[in-house]
């Protein structure tokens, strides 16, 4: 029983850290705008062609 | 202990969640994205010389805005509002669509920010910019 409770307050207590996480991702932002300013200025055109279908390294 | 593990599994289960949600790259490949972006390369072409001359510089806040208009000829000046008119439209659909497509539609402004000091950090030398303390030449 005792396990049971301490796995229900977590249950509710981990969603919260979660949440944190929903917090605007400042670096994955700047990385979406730098890939987006480079195309619309076409600043990497002589390495790669811009291209909707690039693979996105993970 | 088959409790135990459970609550275990579940902690786990949590924190895999979080990494996954933490690591997770923008979203800025949908149709609407491209479109828009596809729209702004082209118009790029018509701002590029007015960046140069300094007609048109770029805002801290992530748009454009004729900065001299006495750079360009009297009789271009209502096609250049124009165009500038049509970028920041773009500029801040591009914003809001790259929100709403990460699920996040309040996001648009903090996008909006990190946008505007990445145009200003790529810009060319010789473009005006805009900083804190006004316009001024990279």
């Amino acid at each position: 029983m005792k396990n049971w409770s301490i796995a229900l307050v977590l249950a509710c207590a981990l969603p919260a850290c979660v949440t944190i996480n929903i917090y605007f991702p400042a670096a994955a932002a700047e990385k979406a705008a730098d890939k987006i300013i480079d195309d619309v200025w076409q600043l990497k055109n002589g390495a790669e062609k811009p291209s909707a279908n690039t693979v996105e390294p993970q | 202990m088959k409790k135990m593990l459970f609550s275990l599994l579940l902690i786990g289960a949590m924190f895999a969640s979080q990494i996954v949600v933490a690591a997770a790259d923008l979203e800025v490949n949908t149709p609407a994205i491209s479109a828009i972006k596809g729209s702004m390369q082209s118009r790029h072409a018509q701002l590029a010389p007015h960046y140069a001359s300094g007609a048109v510089g770029l805002t801290n806040d992530g748009m454009v805005a004729v900065r001299d208009a006495n750079a360009v000829p009297l009789k271009d000046r209502a096609s250049l509002n124009g165009v500038v008119a049509a970028e920041n439209a773009d500029r801040t659909k591009l914003y809001k669509e790259i929100a709403t497509a990460n699920g996040h539609p309040e996001w648009q402004a903090e996008i909006q920010s990190t946008f505007a000091t990445r145009w200003i950090d790529k810009a060319q030398g010789g473009w005006w910019v805009q900083g804190a303390g006004g316009w001024t030449k990279k």
